[in-house]
């Protein structure tokens, strides 16, 4: 542990620290822009200079030294400010005047630091450099004579995402940033480069243009485009969310989002149910809640009554659905729309027990029908990590392509019952053993030999539990948390022929086994269940709505209402809530707040807020054939493309086209 | 410097260059290179490799050599690491040819000291010949660009046609060595000033005159 002093105040650093960290300890602002702590050090943008003695007599990049015992750091010298002046005037003198046309104005670093360290004026009368543009796909616009060749991006793509697809061309002053022949990025993880450019070089493309960051409302939220619950900003004006943003969370997605959860809020606006909808001789046609209310009450449910969750709900709408049904005497509640039946009685063998944090020290990882890249980017991102410490990665399932040296073992299930003996000796071998399970795997009732494999191989022992359940639903831990899970799936409530079906925002069940019931959609989106449904409630999508979310690790989390709900729209539960009253039973709440007190006194971990809640010891055997036999499915067929919101997005369908299926076609015309 | 482009990825390029590999002469020497580093470091060797495929271009086209895009992807694909890193290398450094050249590439040396000595007849002359920065001549012979200090400063002025240097030249000198290489003659590298070997100095010892013999420590006398 080093001792250092800086500006005169004596402190100690962690051994291995730098000297732009020890300042920061100290709590000086170091201004930078290559440096960034979740990438590389590059040290070449010299913004972050500091006087160091001893040393030579000369300002020192402190990103890149090490703090050393003894160390005399001054970052408030005469020496320090104009040496943070003349870089700042080099950095500017081919940096374009254009803030006020720049998206990146009033966000940018360079903007920032340009006020506070710059001389004020430039002496500069040449002419300035002008770089062309470069394509980079869909998603990131790129204005690179705003560029001061930083190189995070560069750095992101090839450490973070594993893609190596952007570089720096060229050199000295015709230096350029681009991707190979101006390819589009084609990785899930790309936008995240946007938010890295600390000048407007880098920009978001659907977002162009449209608004000052000063006139954003901000709000906290929770993702629900896939089970990792990444932290989001919400930003929105008006009554229209305009971009998504990540938060910082070390335990969740560290610093990064997919480009679904990005991208995918241009589809709140479009195809969103705003008006009571119900169908009359086999057309849907508008009508008002009381009519829908009393259609409803007229079909006289009684205890004939289930509801099915969809997959991006929150807990407090499904507790709502949960306690109306309960009021009726009903309990024909699920979760799992496709019809999966995996055995939900001990929840440690439906979680993901290792964390997204402790996954990256695993030494030897199996992973059973899980394409991690597209169920679960950010997870993807921590399997690289750990990949890099060494660890071995085998995956059974369809074939496709990991950011990491893996070993494909097919896609035949029946290989979990009778492992090569390499994987087999590695898992052995491994301190830190881990199974990931995926929704391929369950669908291929990998289940219960999974969990076998977990117990076999000594994956739980002493603070370490490598059994871990990869979902792809933001809602489906809340929902087995809440009793959202029949013993048969869902084929136990079409089995009970229920005379009326709540559909929760569930779009994936087969509704051709509920031709009898009346089937009320309560959802945003005009999809796929809205399309089967008798009667449309309108509802609030997760922008519009405080909800609590469990993310597929078993963390508890809140995300806060950012703007209203379009039209007739309401938030799910005062339509549950309504819904009571108009079937004459009593849920016990008549508010959010005594809705949520409900809630925590049936699910008690739900209260918790931030921390992974506790289901016990994993059980020694769940239900299920232990040799599963037959070839894993592919779930996903379409990244961009697999919710509703993002089925509504312009942009998740440029996506799609261009990145996905634009690569068909060309492989196709070949 | 800024004259640099990769040639545009047409599909007359991918149709002459999509099916290039090494030829053994080529991959035996890639492989000793490959085998100075260690297991698992062979990206080390992406600039001998570069070079290596930019002179088997050469031989194919009968000129100095370039790196088409096809190539480029080849040496990446032989080398296991991403084509963006091996593109960034190839344009960051200037010996390679990013774009066609003709049989002959004359690099004349336009730096200070040459510039005293008369580099600037020895662009005329190249001129006179055809020759323009960044374009082939009709011919096909001479490709031309003018650098920076290639450090011949005592022999200036110089040019550097493909491996060789010529120096202490002088429009007809230059002319000679020129003809003689069109006529597919190897005239002679380095000086090309009568009774200079080398870089001796060119008149009579000036300085170091201790040091003729034998070795002399100067620095007392500072």
């Amino acid at each position: 542990m080093p001792k250092v002093t800086v500006d005169g105040q004596e402190i100690e650093v962690p051994a291995g620290a730098t000297v732009l960290q020890a300042c920061e300890l100290a709590g000086k602002e170091i201004p930078r822009f290559c440096y960034h702590e979740r990438l590389s050090i590059a040290g070449n943008c010299r913004m972050c200079l500091v006087e160091v003695k001893p040393g030579p007599p000369k300002p020192q990049a402190s990103c890149a030294l090490p703090a050393t015992e003894g160390q005399e750091i001054r970052t408030d010298s005469e020496m320090v400010k104009t040496a943070r002046e003349g870089v700042m005037e080099f950095l500017l003198i081919n940096h374009p005047l254009d803030c006020p046309i720049c998206d990146q104005g009033g966000e940018c670093d360079l903007q920032d630091q340009s006020v506070a360290y710059g001389r004020g004026a430039s002496r500069y009368h040449e002419n300035k450099r002008a770089v062309t543009e470069k394509t980079m796909g869909p998603l990131i616009k790129t204005i690179m004579t705003r560029c001061i060749h930083c190189t995070r991006c560069v750095r992101f793509s090839e450490e973070i995402a594993g893609v190596d697809e952007i570089g720096a061309l060229y050199r000295g002053e015709d230096m350029q940033i681009t991707t190979y022949l101006e390819q589009a990025a084609k990785h899930e993880l790309s936008a995240n480069v946007i938010d890295l450019c600390p000048v407007g070089a880098l920009t978001s493309r659907p977002y162009a243009y449209e608004a000052r960051p000063w006139e954003l409302k901000k709000t906290m939220g929770i993702d629900v485009s896939d089970a990792v619950g990444s932290n989001i900003r919400i930003d929105s004006r008006g009554r229209e969310v305009l971009r998504v943003l990540p938060r910082i969370n070390d335990d969740v997605n560290e610093e990064w989002i997919s480009d679904k959860a990005r991208y995918q809020v241009d589809g709140l606006t479009r195809r969103r149910l705003d008006k009571v909808w119900i169908r009359k001789r086999g057309k849907l046609v508008e009508a008002s809640w009381d009519e829908a209310f009393k259609a409803i009450a007229k079909a006289k449910p009684g205890k004939s009554i289930a509801a099915v969750a969809g997959d991006m709900l929150d807990c407090e709408t499904m507790f709502a659905a949960k306690a109306l049904l309960k009021a009726s005497g009903s309990s024909l509640i699920e979760s799992r729309q496709t019809g999966m039946d995996y055995d939900v009685s001990n929840l440690a063998a439906v979680n993901f027990n290792s964390g997204f944090a402790g996954i990256e020290e695993a030494d030897a990882i199996l992973i059973v029908g899980s394409n991690v890249r597209w169920e679960a980017p950010l997870v993807n991102v921590r399997l690289r990590k750990a990949a890099k410490r060494g660890a071995k990665v085998f995956i059974v399932g369809p074939a496709w392509e990991p950011t990491y040296p893996a070993t494909f073992l097919g896609d035949d299930v029946s290989v979990l019952s009778k492992l090569p003996k390499d994987v087999s000796a590695a898992l052995k071998a491994a301190k830190k053993p881990a199974i990931i399970l995926g929704g391929g795997g369950f669908a291929a009732g990998a289940h219960a030999a999974s969990v076998k494999i977990a117990h076999d191989f000594g994956m739980v022992k002493d603070g370490w539990n490598g059994f871990n359940a990869l979902h792809m639903a933001a809602a489906r831990m809340g929902a087995l948390m809440l009793g959202f899970a029949q013993v048969g799936g869902i084929a136990d409530i079409a089995k009970a022929k229920p005379k009326v079906l709540l559909a929760l925002g569930a779009d994936e069940v087969d509704f051709t086994k509920f031709a009898d019931s009346l089937k009320v959609y309560i959802g945003h989106h005009g999809d796929k269940g809205a399309h089967a449904a008798d009667i449309i409630l309108p509802a609030a999508a997760y922008t519009e709505k405080p909800g609590t979310y469990v993310n597929t690790e078993g963390r508890v989390q809140r995300g806060d209402k950012a703007v209203f709900a379009p039209g007739d729209a309401r938030e799910d539960w005062t339509i549950l809530r309504a819904l009571a009253d108009a079937l004459g039973v009593d849920v016990g709440f008549d508010s959010f707040h005594e809705l949520r007190a409900a809630m925590f006194a049936d699910a008690p971990a739900l209260a918790d807020e931030g921390s992974i809640a506790d289901y016990g010891a994993l059980a020694t055997s769940v239900k299920g054939n232990a040799a599963p036999k037959g070839t894993i499915p592919a779930p996903i067929k379409d990244f961009y493309l697999t919710n509703p919101i993002a089925r509504a997005s312009a942009v998740m369908q440029q996506c799609s086209n261009e990145l996905l299926l634009g690569e068909a076609m060309a492989e196709a015309a070949e | 410097m800024a004259a640099r482009h990769i040639a545009p990825d047409t599909p007359e390029l991918r149709e002459r260059w999509g099916k290039f590999a090494f030829d053994a002469e080529t991959k035996a020497k890639a492989d000793w290179h490959i085998a100075k580093y260690p297991e698992g470091r062979q990206k080390s060797a992406t600039m001998p490799l570069l070079d290596l495929a930019q002179r088997q271009v050469g031989r194919e086209t009968d000129t100095q050599g370039w790196l088409p895009l096809p190539v480029i992807e080849y040496v990446a694909a032989f080398l296991d690491q991403p084509v963006i890193r091996v593109l960034e290398v190839a344009t960051f450094y200037t010996m390679y040819n990013l774009e066609p050249v003709g049989k002959f590439h004359v690099q004349v040396c336009g730096t200070t000291p040459c510039m005293l000595r008369g580099s600037d007849d020895i662009i005329a002359a190249c001129k006179k010949r055809g020759m323009k920065s960044g374009h082939v001549s009709d011919d096909g012979l001479w490709s031309f660009t003018e650098v920076e200090c290639m450090g011949n400063c005592a022999t200036a002025p110089m040019v550097q046609i493909n491996d060789d240097n010529y120096e202490d030249l002088t429009a007809e000198r230059l002319d000679a060595v020129l003809d003689a290489l069109a006529k597919g003659e190897t005239p002679k590298a380095g000086t090309q000033e009568p009774g200079r070997r080398t870089s001796e100095p060119a008149n009579a010892l000036s300085s170091l005159k201790e040091m003729v013999t034998e070795n002399h420590d100067y620095r007392g006398e500072w």
